[in-house]
């Protein structure tokens, strides 16, 4: 067995708040090897992000408390120092932020920012980082790139900054990229354009890459394995055929039924998962899902379910209903959803 | 049937800086764009990240003065309204804005940033505001417990719901909706868009929504017009544009569009060639250069907007599923 590449043990992440304890992340593992893509899909506000900006130590907040370990190549980035960090992000690790505004400097021109992150971690001569910047650009569709390079941030449409972000990640070649919805701001052709770009630095450089999304189109097309989170935790873990073909939890079963879809009759209404997601700073003591589970039971309040291998060994999931009833459950909720359809 | 809103030729252009080798450049984000949408209607409003559409949203809020043409809302031209009259627009015509964390002030808490607008616009006494924001917050799916928060403290779908609840806060008529549900999954999009459904239903409001994820607009869109390069390329009623495209770009567009299956065959149109400048448009229609099914005519005159059955609109030499008028035998 060789070393994983990146690999999270009980990760935990909390803010300190006015109204209390915040449990943005609570006990996260996750095992990820060279070459893999990883989905992420799940709840908006369940952790997704804050997990990952926590582990490569982009969170900037004083009230801010990170818990267990990530090891990248057996090394704990929890451990690291600032400086070490520094050296690896970027370089062996790159992040394509959500906001693009957030990590693009309003006063510098994006090609001036683009070709500084490559001075960074390559000695080029500054002529030289200018023209990668365009070539970059232009892998990514920015037309007339070389005559836009000098523009700044507001200058460009919101899908333009965002692909200005993947041109930054991509420029290193990384190791491990971690691409926060990197296509909600694209068309779709040029979003499959950057899929590509995606799995060509997967399959050129052997890359890993955790795809945060709420596209389960995407996912659909390009993850090996899918992880759906809710409340801060892995509900369900799976290979994407077996996400799509056998989901095991209810909330996967409400999000997949959720999907608006281009083919069939329109709806009137646009399917829901009921309800609220629960207040992070009190989490129910047994499953988070409960207060919205239409096939709750006692023992649901009780115990929190762990993620384990149910399904089959690599299919994991985060829920109290025993094997045999599974499959009924999804069975009345498809049926249910028919109806009101 | 009245046009709440009116968009009568309209251009933006914006002067751009130097690039790697100088000199000045003109972009052409708006090129003689020219529609209407009726109050209680949802016109959809698709097409190419970088096209316009978000240059549109914000002339037609008067966030842009456009370069050329006129916008009217409800009757009256705002191309130049200004001072007392321009407050008053601002609560008739609301935004949500495309880059939720960009418009949110990182110092104001939540509370503050949805309440805001509606103190500006004198809606009601102190406690009674609260109250608003508060049933606004929950209506999108944020709880009120989050009030004293500041925005880099919620995720980006919650930023995303906030710029929501805050374009609704005032009652406004008419919601120029950004990609309003981008960040959001599929549950909680759902909610939303439920939510803006029922506010249709319940007082009327007209939305001009951009979104680039084509089964939303679907759904949301009674019509749904197709830009390319700064230009109106075809309008047609949502199920009849994508029943039958007739613009090659729509085409090509719709079967890009991933299939949420992963044994899904792909049978793409990949559009190739440069992606087309807004700087120096390619003559002719605009399109030609990435388009399957250009001629000699395509390069040379620009195709106008032209009207065909069950209502669609397109500028084409080369219409798609426009049946010629049948033979009889
Ligand atoms: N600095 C902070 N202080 C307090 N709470 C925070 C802070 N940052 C994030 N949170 C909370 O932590 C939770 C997780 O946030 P995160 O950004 O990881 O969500 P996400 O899964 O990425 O959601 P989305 O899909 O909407 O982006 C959210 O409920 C958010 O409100
Ligand atoms: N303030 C500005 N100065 C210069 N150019 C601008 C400015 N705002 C927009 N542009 C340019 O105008 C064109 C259209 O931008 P716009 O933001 O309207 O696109 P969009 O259709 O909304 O794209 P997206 O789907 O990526 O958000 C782009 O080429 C953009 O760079
Ligand atoms: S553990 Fe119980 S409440 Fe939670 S998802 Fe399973 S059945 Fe529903
Ligand atoms: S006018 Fe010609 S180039 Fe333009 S879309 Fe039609 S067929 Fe294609
Ligand atoms: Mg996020
Ligand atoms: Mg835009």
């Amino acid at each position: 067995m060789t070393e994983a590449l990146l690999e999270l043990r009980g990760l935990r992440v909390s803010f300190r708040t006015e109204q209390g304890l915040v449990q943005a992340v609570d006990g996260l593992d996750l095992t990820l090897q060279s070459g893999e893509v990883l989905g992420v899909v799940g709840e908006s506000g369940s952790g997704k992000s804050v997990s990952m900006l926590a582990l490569l130590g982009l969170i900037d907040d004083p009230n801010v408390e990170i818990e267990g370990e990530a090891l990248f190549r057996g090394r704990d980035l929890l451990k690291m120092g600032e400086r070490e960090l520094r050296g690896l992000r970027g370089r062996r690790v790159s992040m394509i932020f959500q906001d693009p505004m957030t990590s693009l400097n309003p006063v510098y021109s994006v090609g001036w920012q683009i070709a500084e992150q490559i001075r960074t971690h390559e000695k080029v001569p500054k002529r030289a980082a200018q023209r990668r910047a365009v070539e970059l650009l232009e892998s990514v569709g920015i037309p007339d790139a070389d005559r836009r390079v000098g523009d700044y941030p507001h200058q460009f449409s919101g899908g333009m900054r965002q692909r200005v972000m993947i041109a930054m990640a991509l420029s290193c070649s990384p190791e491990l990229l971690i691409a926060d919805e990197p296509t909600t701001a694209l068309d779709v052709t040029i979003q499959a354009q950057i899929l590509e770009l995606l799995d060509s630095l997967r399959v050129d450089v052997g890359a890993a890459v955790i795809l945060i999304t709420h596209d389960i189109g995407v996912v659909a097309g390009l993850a090996d394995r899918v992880m759906v989170m809710y409340a801060g935790r892995a509900v369900e873990r799976a290979t994407t055929l077996d996400l799509f073909d056998r989901p095991q939890h209810p909330y996967t079963w409400g999000l997949m039924g959720s999907v608006p879809r281009l083919d069939g009759d329109k709806p009137k209404r646009l399917a829901a998962i009921p309800g609220q997601p629960p207040s992070l700073i009190s989490l129910p003591p047994g499953c988070s899902f409960a207060p919205r589970c239409p096939h709750r039971f006692e023992a649901c309040d009780l115990t929190r379910p762990a993620l384990e291998a149910r399904a089959s060994e690599s299919h994991l999931d985060a829920c109290l209903l025993p094997a045999d009833a599974r499959a009924a459950a999804h069975a009345t909720q498809l049926a249910a959803a028919r109806g009101e359809g | 049937m009245t046009s709440l809103l009116e968009v009568i030729d309209v251009s933006k252009h914006f002067h751009t800086g130097r690039g790697l080798f100088g000199g000045g450049d003109v972009v052409h984000a708006v090129d003689g764009v020219s529609f209407e949408v009726q109050e209680g209607e949802t016109l959809g409003l698709v097409g190419e990240s970088g096209c316009g559409k978000s240059t549109l949203g914000r002339c037609i809020v008067r966030l842009h003065e456009p370069t050329g043409g006129s916008i009217r809302f409800d009757g009256e031209d705002i191309t130049q309204v200004k001072g007392k009259q321009l407050r008053a627009l601002r609560r008739d015509v609301q935004i949500v804005f495309q880059d939720p964390y960009a418009s949110l002030n990182p110092r104001r808490r939540l509370g503050h940033i949805v309440g805001m607008p509606m103190q500006v616009h004198g809606m009601g006494s102190s406690s009674e505001i609260r109250e608003r924001v508060a049933s606004l917050l929950r209506l999108v799916g944020l709880s009120p417990e989050h009030i004293n928060r500041y925005p880099h403290e919620f995720s980006g779908g919650q930023r995303q719901r906030i710029g929501v609840a805050r374009a609704l806060a005032v009652n406004p008529r008419l919601v120029v909706c950004d990609e309003p549900v981008s960040a959001l999954d599929v549950s909680i999009q759902a909610q939303v868009i439920n939510l803006l459904d029922d506010l249709q239903d319940d007082l009327g409001l007209t939305y001009v929504f951009i979104a680039h994820d084509l089964a939303v607009v679907r759904h949301v869109s009674d019509r749904i017009a197709v830009m390319y390069l700064g230009k109106l390329v075809e309008v047609a009623p949502a199920e009849e544009l994508y029943r039958a495209p007739v613009h090659p770009y729509t085409e090509a567009l719709l079967s890009a569009v991933p299939v949420p299956d992963p044994r899904a065959p792909r049978d793409r149109i990949v559009l190739t060639g440069d992606v087309p400048s807004p700087v120096s448009p390619p003559g002719g229609c605009r399109f030609h250069p990435r388009c399957l099914y250009a001629t000699e005519i395509c390069c040379r005159e620009e195709p106008p907007l032209i009207a065909h059955a069950h209502g669609r609109v397109a500028a084409c030499h080369h219409p798609l599923n426009v049946a010629p008028a049948p033979v009889s035998a």
